[in-house]
């Protein structure tokens, strides 16, 4: 149990770390800015306290708004993440995921690239709606939106096989 | 009063995440209106610190752009130093003070964003040395933006490339001005709106900072003419200006300690309190 703690910890810091240091310094023409740290909330375990998930994922959104200088739109996105988080279960697993054992870091199901995908879309989406805040801005809002989310799903998937627990 | 606890113990997730949400909520709404202090900046000494760090690192990796600007600029001062009209007569000691009231801070950028709407910059210095909120941000080629926030080490900086700076800016050569604003599209141009169209405006013409904010001096480079186009409905010039910074690229900057500021800002408020 205590090790699953440690592992969140852990999780979050390089997770942040990761973020600031690499990733908010790429900007590919101008559209594209991966943010792969929501990994934590998509890695988050399946059936532990859901009140625990949205608390640090607000701790998490706060520490990128003070890296960013960007109010509270990473820290509202990720609030949003996480408590819709068991309806994208749902959605992308069936009716019965919670009497299955989800592991994320196996094999690449389209169940799990849906989960992936619909979770990073939600965050995204927010993310440059509060970002923007003017519906002028709508088809910049998508475009970014649509480019950003590749990068981060390639990203996320390349950071989750890279760290896949050994079972040899 | 048991049902009400049952109620909260049922939903604590729910208003868990509707408290959260709300306050980030009010933190974006918050740091959308001009000129509020933000909560959450990086002003702080666990940001600023950590920026500080990878900008060690990062520096070593620009150091041959900057020494390429300080040697432009050395060129510059000399050719001023060696290009003096009148060698015999006695300086005039008095007119520098009359030009310049300004006192100058040197900064560096340790954070710069430039691929949002709002973009803001951080700087390794802060209260400390005397920085205040709305004091102007130069370097060598032109103006960068405005102080936002300062703590005792470090400040951050609204960019001009921000949707919400407005500084006021002339042509060069008519003293005709308009409020120099950013429409968020390219991080190499800016836009020059409400200007007359009395103004004759041609392309390549310099634009510079205006006389009439209190947080630049005045004649200071910000670009040159690229495109100009009327507005249809206000009938004003729309000049697209195309920046002489490279605000993708940015080392060392100063920051201007206007003298005259604290006077003229008192003045206008003992002017404000009449109005009422």
């Amino acid at each position: 149990m205590n090790s699953a703690l440690l592992v969140n910890i852990f999780r979050f810091i390089m997770l942040l770390a990761i973020q600031i240091v690499i990733f908010n310094n790429m900007n590919f023409l101008g559209y594209i800015s991966p943010f792969p740290y929501i990994l934590y909330i998509i890695l988050y375990p399946v059936n532990s306290n859901r009140s625990g998930l949205i608390i640090s994922s607000f701790l998490l959104g706060i520490s990128m708004d003070m890296f960013c200088n960007s109010g509270g739109i990473h820290a509202a996105a990720c609030v949003i993440l996480a408590y819709y988080r068991p309806y994208i279960f749902k959605f992308s697993f069936g009716l019965s995921y919670e009497y299955q054992t989800i592991k994320l870091n196996e094999s690449l199901t389209p169940e799990r690239f849906s989960f992936i995908l619909v979770s990073v879309l939600l965050h995204h989406i927010v993310l440059f709606v509060l970002e923007a805040f003017q519906f002028k801005f709508i088809w910049d809002i998508l475009l970014r939106t649509l480019f950003s989310s590749v990068f981060t799903i390639l990203i996320s998937i390349i950071i989750i096989y890279l760290i896949k627990p050994n079972k040899r | 009063m048991q049902q009400i606890f049952n109620f909260i113990i049922r939903n604590s997730n729910r208003l868990l995440f509707l408290l959260l949400l709300g306050i980030s909520l009010a933190l974006t709404i918050q740091s959308h209106s001009f000129h509020k202090s933000r909560m959450i900046s990086s002003a702080n000494f666990i940001s600023g610190g950590v920026y500080e760090k990878i900008n060690n690192v990062n520096e070593y990796l620009n150091l041959r752009t900057e020494n390429d600007e300080l040697v432009l600029e050395n060129a510059r001062l000399k050719s001023l130093l060696f290009n003096k009209e009148d060698t015999t007569k006695a300086p005039m000691i008095d007119s520098i003070k009359g030009v310049k009231p300004a006192d100058i801070i040197v900064s560096k950028v340790i954070h710069n964003t430039y691929s949002t709407h709002e973009n803001y910059l951080t700087l390794n210095s802060g209260s400390k040395e005397g920085v205040k909120q709305d004091m102007g941000v130069i370097n060598s080629l032109g103006i960068i933006g405005i102080v936002d926030n300062t703590s005792p080490n470090y400040s951050t900086v609204i960019s001009i490339l921000n949707m919400k700076s407005q500084i006021n800016a002339k042509l060069k050569k008519s003293n005709h001005f308009g409020s120099l604003t950013w429409d968020g599209k390219s991080t190499g141009i800016v836009q020059l709106t409400d200007v007359p169209r009395l103004a004759s405006v041609r392309k390549g013409d310099t634009i510079v900072t205006g006389g009439q904010s209190v947080i630049f001096p005045e004649n200071i480079n910000i670009g040159v003419i690229d495109k100009y186009f009327i507005d249809t409905k206000t009938t004003f010039y729309t000049i697209n200006v195309k920046l002489f910074n490279d605000m993708t690229n940015l080392g060392h900057v100063y920051i201007i300690k206007s003298k005259g500021r604290e006077e003229l800002i008192n003045l206008e408020n003992k002017n404000k309190e009449k109005d009422e």
